[in-house]
């Protein structure tokens, strides 16, 4: 696969665009069915009405207060994942790195179970509306310290190391993962009980507060990363051949981390960890609309809704009433999604 | 669990949609969501189990229960999963969770009654005495609650005569071979208790992982283990695991077994379970324990 998107060639535009397109019409697919089916069977005439408001509470309500959210959350959250992940991979020409590797979603972990295990004292402190909020700004900013820290740890002299970053990171990730271990062993019962749910990721919590925390920033960072996607392009061809050709490597580095973390800190601080989309999204987008960022980012944002919201319908409907943990999905239908992908390109390719 | 019927449940219940929404609607009677075992128990034992439509996982007893569609885990609900059920009360116990699914059901208009908190048997005929106030079953109620207390009454009297305090160990898990022990302000601690014996472990609240070390140095007389924390195999070999085997009451073979609802559920069943593992404990004193 050595095709690469050249401006006004006009056959491999089309080819990606249309690309571009089937994401598109399919994360627009699977977010009308994520309103559309649930283990409440409501008919379409009813799902209409309610969105219009002249249906039954009930119907209200689930379409309203418990779809809808979930399915925009959903949305918002998988390209957010997979935004960071293929601005990531693009950064540290790394095509491993997600944002679980380089520390920003233990940051946020760590962040929430602070919250929740030691929150319960500062939460007197707080009013009353300020409360709620307690746990997503905790793992928002504990996704923002794990990646300053990183990308502060990683930089001499004006430039960051790329192995470095990693490898800080993996430090994060396991610094992050034994004070988490720590606060489970000091939390009691019922702090506990908040943690289980919590830490298995999911979007079953989803409301319109959620809604209005995560789907902003994730907007942010979204803008702040489409811009990038030139000089994703030129730190394809090595960082000091992208800084000779103009290219502010270090501002990129810089603009790369904090995007990252403003969309994965607002993903998890609503939802959770959920891995592998971050990793595989990118992945599934470069196969199939080749390696220039243009192309690249919005078909992986694309396709990351597509994966969280294929994956979390899968989930509410399988085996109602009870629903499994989120990443079992997304790791079930992307996983092999990935590999027939892979194995279908290796083939033609040679 | 995924099974053939759940999928075809599923699919039948998409196809069928709207149809089957009339027609449970034009059923009669109350249809109640139970969640939590105990309360489910409880239910069941003033004579309400007809109008229970599902349960959660942690419901086992009485056997009727098992026919019962779930809706998974206490503590992982989903609330349009347990609208689905088109329930139009939910009792739920205080563990019930998380918050915001329960809220959501609230919001559609069902009624959600939480029950009361806390371990120990003050809590038992305050369940009891909460499930028939809110199905209206007072008189009911109010009965299985004076039979509980009664039968706990004679049951601690036929216990007073017990001059021993075994010492024990509870182990809610043996997972990984790492044992995670009772300490105090558990229902197993309350249990120990009440079955007069000494919980080994002081020196923390709630459950905690407990190193094989420590567990022999605090040489408990006898290991107690919920049914589940053994699974399949046999009791021996799930110890041997877990570097347990050095301690006292395993070198002795005094590890007791017990159903983990009826122990630690605090619901009807709760004099019986004091009894059963005070004649466990006590097993010298078991013949003349007038139970």
């Amino acid at each position: 696969m050595q095709r690469v998107a050249v401006p006004g060639m006009p056959s491999t535009f089309s080819r990606d665009g249309l690309a571009v397109l089937c994401f598109a019409v399919l994360a627009l697919a699977l977010a009308s069915a994520g309103v559309m089916l649930g283990p409440v069977p409501l008919g379409f005439g009813e799902v209409l009405g309610a969105l219009s408001g002249h249906a039954e509470t009930r119907s209200q309500v689930i379409v309203l207060e418990i779809r809808a959210p979930r399915v925009v959350l959903g949305a918002a959250i998988g390209a957010g994942l997979a935004l960071s992940g293929t601005a990531l991979q693009g950064v540290l020409r790394n095509p491993l790195a997600d944002p679980g590797l380089i520390g920003v979603t233990a940051g946020g972990a760590l962040g929430a179970v602070a919250a929740i295990v030691v929150g319960s004292h500062v939460a007197e402190l707080l009013p009353e509306a300020a409360r709620s909020w307690l746990l997503p700004l905790a793992a928002f900013f504990g996704a923002g310290a794990a990646t300053g820290f990183v990308f502060a740890v990683s930089r001499r002299d004006g430039t960051t190391h790329t192995a470095t970053l990693i490898l800080a990171g993996v430090a994060v990730n396991s610094i992050a993962g034994a004070v988490i271990g720590l606060l489970i062993y000091v939390s009691d019962d019922r702090q506990l009980r908040d943690l289980t749910f919590w830490t298995m990721g999911g979007l079953g919590g989803a409301d319109w507060r959620m809604v209005a925390l995560a789907v902003p920033c994730i907007g942010v960072a979204t803008v702040g990363l489409m811009r990038l996607t030139r000089a994703l392009d030129l730190l394809q061809l090595g960082e000091r051949a992208a800084w000779y050709s103009g290219l502010e490597v270090g501002h990129v580095k810089t603009a790369v981390g904090l995007w990252s973390a403003l969309a994965v800190g607002a993903g998890t601080a609503v939802a959770g960890p959920i891995g592998f989309i971050g990793l595989v999204a990118p992945h599934i987008a470069r196969l199939c609309v080749g390696p220039g960022h243009r192309m690249v980012v919005p078909a992986a944002a694309l396709t990351g809704s597509a994966l969280l919201l294929g994956a979390d319908l899968t989930v509410r409907l399988i085996v109602p009433p009870a629903e499994p943990p989120v990443g079992l999905a997304t790791s079930l239908i992307g996983g092999p999604f990935f590999l027939w992908l892979l194995l279908t390109r290796m083939r033609r390719d040679a | 669990m995924l099974t053939r019927r759940n999928l075809l449940a599923a699919a039948v219940g998409a196809a069928a949609g709207s149809a089957s929404w009339t027609m449970v609607r034009a059923g009669t009677g109350q249809r109640v969501l139970v969640l939590g075992g105990d309360l489910a128990e409880i239910v069941f034992a003033i004579g309400a189990g007809e109008i229970v439509i599902a349960t959660d996982t942690t419901a086992l007893w009485p056997p009727e229960v098992e026919k019962l569609p779930k809706v998974g885990y206490l503590r992982r609900l989903s609330a349009e999963g347990l609208l689905s059920l088109m329930p139009d009360l939910v009792l739920a116990g205080a563990d019930a969770g998380p918050q915001g699914a329960l809220d959501q059901v609230r919001a559609a208009g069902i009624r959600v009654e939480t029950g009361p908190e806390g371990t120990g048997f003050d809590t038992v005929s305050k369940k009891i005495v909460f499930v028939g106030s809110v199905l209206k079953r007072d008189a009911e109620a109010e009965a299985l609650a004076a039979r509980v207390a009664m039968e706990m009454a004679s049951v601690e009297v036929a216990l007073s005569s017990l001059a021993e305090t075994p010492s024990v160990l509870f182990l809610i898990s043996l997972a990984n071979g790492a044992p995670m022990a009772s300490g105090t302000g558990t229902a197993a601690d309350e249990m120990i208790r009440l079955a007069h014996a000494r919980n080994v472990v002081d020196g923390f609240e709630g459950y905690r992982p407990l190193s094989p070390e420590a567990a022999v140095g605090l040489a408990p007389q006898i290991i107690v283990l919920p049914d589940h924390a053994v699974g399949a195999g046999d009791v021996r070999s799930a110890l041997d695991g877990t570097g347990l085997a050095a301690t006292p009451a395993a070198g002795q073979g005094r590890v007791v077994v017990m159903d983990g609802l009826k122990l630690l559920g605090f619901g009807p069943r709760t004099p019986a379970a004091v009894g059963e593992l005070a004649r466990a404990l006590h097993p010298a004193a078991a013949a003349r324990l007038d139970l």
